[in-house]
């Protein structure tokens, strides 16, 4: 454990930590350009040059391994002296157009030209200009803004996986540019927009809208996939302007997804901001009673079921529970897209390897699952272990495109059954390694026969030594954010025939439910916030709240349970979602026994315990969960189609729109050009 | 009491010196001007109406950097942008409320681009408050119509800044 001191204050580190880090631990701050935790050490911006005695230049003090007895020096004159010359010749082609970039206010070159850098410019020659690159719909670019810190490039080449940006040029020539032009085919290109230091990769849709200063920033936690990112929500007024990783190593580290980033302007457009109900056939605008009262009248002569959607918050799904129940329906579904995955196990459906926990692990098998477009940021843990450590992944189910070298192994649940008897290419692998995983996607479950597919996928498990002290290598991945928050709480009741007898459904924000399932002369209740087939098959709406727009508990794939705040209002008559329950609870009669939001916080824990551990993954207890059984030869069905559009939201927003058309359309056509 | 002070008050004396006094300034210099005939002179740094300049080829300066809304003191401004059609940034909406303004001058001060300036012009009292919530059109009109003179008070200011 090297000791040094850092501006006269000692610290003892662990080998190999860099003098960077190591200033960090003491709450020294170096500037930087091209350093970035998460990323690899190039060394080539100069700009946290510090002093280290009996050395006779300033050394670069991210790549500067600590040593025993070193005396280190940030703020002396030669240090100083050597950052101010750096910043100077970072500002020769720097074009000082602040005021309209949308950097501006949060940029790294901006604070840091301000705290270290010269107060006026002595170059007078002519600054370069660079052609800007096509990234697509996401990133814009403004290539003379860069600095050449190769973050941009690093970031491609070592957490998206795509090696599209490169560095063309020499010296004055020196470029960043996509090698053949091509637009950024990534679903992490939105995090090019934070890793770069200054202008140069902004965000296109947020393009010239805002300043971060006009802006109020709420933690927030993301629905739009099951991996429950932390988000920074940042809002003007009553708009939400964009949305910003924040930082949870275990879950999402400081990366976010495209779609979580930017389908955020599908809040905008298609909102439902007052009730309606049907008269004479059609939906009319109505006020908050008289959309109970149609309830209510419905309510006295008919049974009803409820369906809990995809982005639904645990607070309106255990109330809606406590409501249901009271009218004694016992028809609850949270299953919308028919997995068969069983409440009773939770080892069953949880992500119970944690996605921090996939870095141990020495060999991972998809089946029916990409990872690539489910959970974009657990597909980025998979990799960042594959880089780390050239682990092998084995595949079952569509031949997909990862990011990191896979095996594919076959098509279906043959496969499986294969490997569950020890046979196969994979079976040596998974044999061999220390810490097998396999990871079940929601499409191999989404069939008939997927109790016995989970069984075979338990077995596979248990015969590779998935499961035992300290590591379990089992994994179920959802898409799903509100998924696994509705089978903690039990919103999972009734079998097919007393389906038979449901003549009313409540949907809360169902919108996948296909409508042709519904019975015509089914009473329809649809609460959510975006329109669309769902609801306009509805006979009552009410309007709630997107997950912007309320407190709510979700719990992500691995059984995670996080809180997210409110950042703006829901728009019009809409209202938070448990509130709207508990207020047609009390229309009908059956007061629910919570008025705020702590109070329906309490009744969570007290239906399951794990949500009074907010943050906490408690590990669940292995049980033989699946029905042993035939599968059907069928090959395992991809739970999404397209990563850009979802769910509700992100079907409105025009930005994945753009996606869609750019990269899923492109990849079409191209398929459809070479045969 | 003595008998200069009664010859003085029993003649009026004082009070002819002052009538006399009153009565020089007829022959005087007058020191008032005929407003709104005549107006007195204003420093190159007078703050006054708001307007929104152009450069000479018409195009407007502002590109919606926020720095006056930024540093505006009463918070007076408000400013939404979005990307042209070219792609440049421009404002959708630049909004001064002139009732709450204080005419610090903060604003021409933060402004990179010399477009929002405070003018020469002091003679626009309103008979309603709304007459006084200034938008982009009207201030950009402002702009129009004293560009000549906001041109001449930043040229006689220009070497002190």
């Amino acid at each position: 454990m090297p000791k040094l001191t850092i501006d006269d204050i000692e610290v003892t580190v662990e080998p190999g930590t860099s003098i960077i880090q190591a200033a960090e631990q003491v709450g020294i701050e170096i500037p930087r350009f091209c350093y970035h935790d998460k990323l690899s050490v190039p060394a080539n911006c100069r700009m946290c040059l510090v002093e280290v005695e009996k050395s006779p230049k300033p050394m670069a003090s991210c790549a500067l391994p600590c040593g025993d007895g070193m005396k280190v020096h940030t703020q002396s004159e030669k240090a100083k002296q050597a950052r101010k010359n750096v910043m100077e010749m970072l500002l020769v082609n720097h074009p000082l157009d602040c005021p309209i970039c949308d950097q501006g206010g949060e940029c790294d070159l901006q604070d840091q030209a301000v705290a270290y850098g010269y107060d006026r410019s002595r170059y007078e020659e002519e600054k370069r200009a660079v052609t800007n690159k096509n990234l697509g719909p996401l990133v814009k670019t403004v290539m003379t803004r860069c600095i050449q810190c190769t973050r941009c490039v690093r970031f491609g080449e070592e957490i998206a996986g795509v090696e599209e940006l490169g560095v063309i040029g020499r010296g004055e020539y020196l470029e960043i540019g996509t090698y053949v032009e091509q637009m950024v085919t990534s679903e992490l290109s939105g995090n090019l927009i934070d890793v770069c230091p200054v202008g140069a990769l902004t965000s296109k849709p947020y393009a010239f809208t805002a300043r971060p200063w006009e802006l109020r920033k709420t933690p927030g936690i993301d629905v739009l996939d099951a991996v429950g990112s932390n988000i920074r929500i940042d809002a003007r007024g009553g708009e939400i302007m964009r949305i910003l990783p924040r930082l949870h190593e275990d879950v999402n580290e400081e990366w976010i997804s495209d779609k979580t980033r930017f389908a955020v302007d599908g809040l905008k457009s298609d909102r439902l901001d007052r009730c309606y109900v049907r008269r004479n056939g059609r939906l009319e605008p109505a006020t908050w009673e008289e959309a109970f009262e149609a309830v209510k009248t419905e309510a006295k002569k008919r049974t009803f079921g409820a369906i809990v959607g995809d982005l639904a918050d645990c607070e309106s799904v255990v109330a809606l529970k406590d409501l249901m129940e009271s009218l004694g329906a016992k028809n609850l579904e949270c299953r919308q897209d028919m997995a068969q995955i069983d409440p009773a196990h939770p080892a069953g459906y949880l992500f119970n390897t944690t996605i921090a926990g996939i870095e141990k692990a020495d060999a991972i098998l998809l089946v029916g699952t990409n990872p690539r477009t489910e959970a974009a940021l657990v597909n980025a843990r998979i990799r960042k272990t594959w880089l780390a450590k050239r682990i092998k992944v084995g595949v079952i189910g569509r031949k997909i495109d990862l990011n990191y070298p896979a095996q594919y192994l076959g098509a279906g649940p043959e496969t499986l059954a294969e490997l569950a008897e020890g046979k196969g290419a994979f079976a040596g692998v998974l044999a061999n390694a220390k810490n097998p995983m396999i990871i079940l996607g929601a499409g191999a479950l989404r069939r008939a026969d997927g109790y016995a597919v989970a069984a075979l996928a338990r077995k596979v498990a248990e015969k590779f030594n998935m499961v035992k002290d300290g590591w379990n290598g089992y994994n179920m991945l959802h898409t799903q954010a509100s998924r696994v928050g509705a089978l903690m709480l039990g919103f999972v009741a009734g079998d097919a025939a007393s389906w038979q007898k449901v003549d009313a459904l409540y949907l809360l924000g169902a919108d996948e439910m296909p409508v042709e399932n519904i019975k015509p002369d089914c009473f329809v209740v649809y609460q959510g916030h975006h329109g669309g087939k769902v609801a306009a098959r509805a006979d009552v709406i009410l309007p709630g709240a997107a997950y912007t727009e309320k407190s709510g508990t979700y719990v992500n794939t691995e059984g995670r349970v996080q809180n997210g705040l409110q950042a703006v209002f829901p728009p019009g008559g809409a209202r938070e979602d448990w509130q709207i329950i508990a207020g047609l609870a009390a229309v009908l009669g059956r007061k629910l026994p919570y008025e705020t939001l702590p109070q329906v916080r309490a009744r969570l824990a007290a239906v399951n315990p794990a949500f009074a551990r907010v943050d906490e993954i408690l590990p669940a207890k292995w049980t033989a969960f699946g029905k042993d059984g035939k599968c059907d030869a069928k090959p395992f069905g991809a739970a999404i189609e397209n990563f850009y559009m979802t769910d509700a939201i992100s079907r409105a927003s025009k930005t994945m729109q753009a996606c869609t058309d750019a990269f899923v359309k492109a990849e079409e056509e191209k398929a459809v050009a070479h045969g | 009491m003595s008998a200069t002070k009664t010859v003085r008050s029993f003649f009026l004396i004082e009070l002819i010196k002052g009538f006399a006094l009153t009565f020089s300034y007829m022959f005087r210099k007058s020191v008032t001007i005929n407003y709104p005939f005549e107006k007195g002179p204003i420093s190159p740094r007078f703050r006054g109406e708001h307007a929104l300049r152009r450069y000479p080829n018409g195009e407007e300066r502002c590109i919606a950097c926020k720095l006056c809304e930024a540093i505006c003191p009463a918070q007076a401004i408000t400013i939404e942008a979005e990307p042209r059609e070219d792609g440049s940034r421009r404002t959708t909406r630049y909004d001064i409320d002139m009732t709450k303004c204080i005419y610090c001058g903060l604003c021409q001060e933060a402004c990179p681009v010399d477009a929002i300036v405070e003018g020469p012009n002091f003679e626009y009292a309103t008979e309603t408050h709304e007459e006084l919530l200034y938008d982009k059109e009207r201030l950009l009109a402002n702009g129009d119509r004293w560009e000549s003179q906001i041109a001449a008070t930043l040229e006689a200011d220009k070497k002190y800044r």
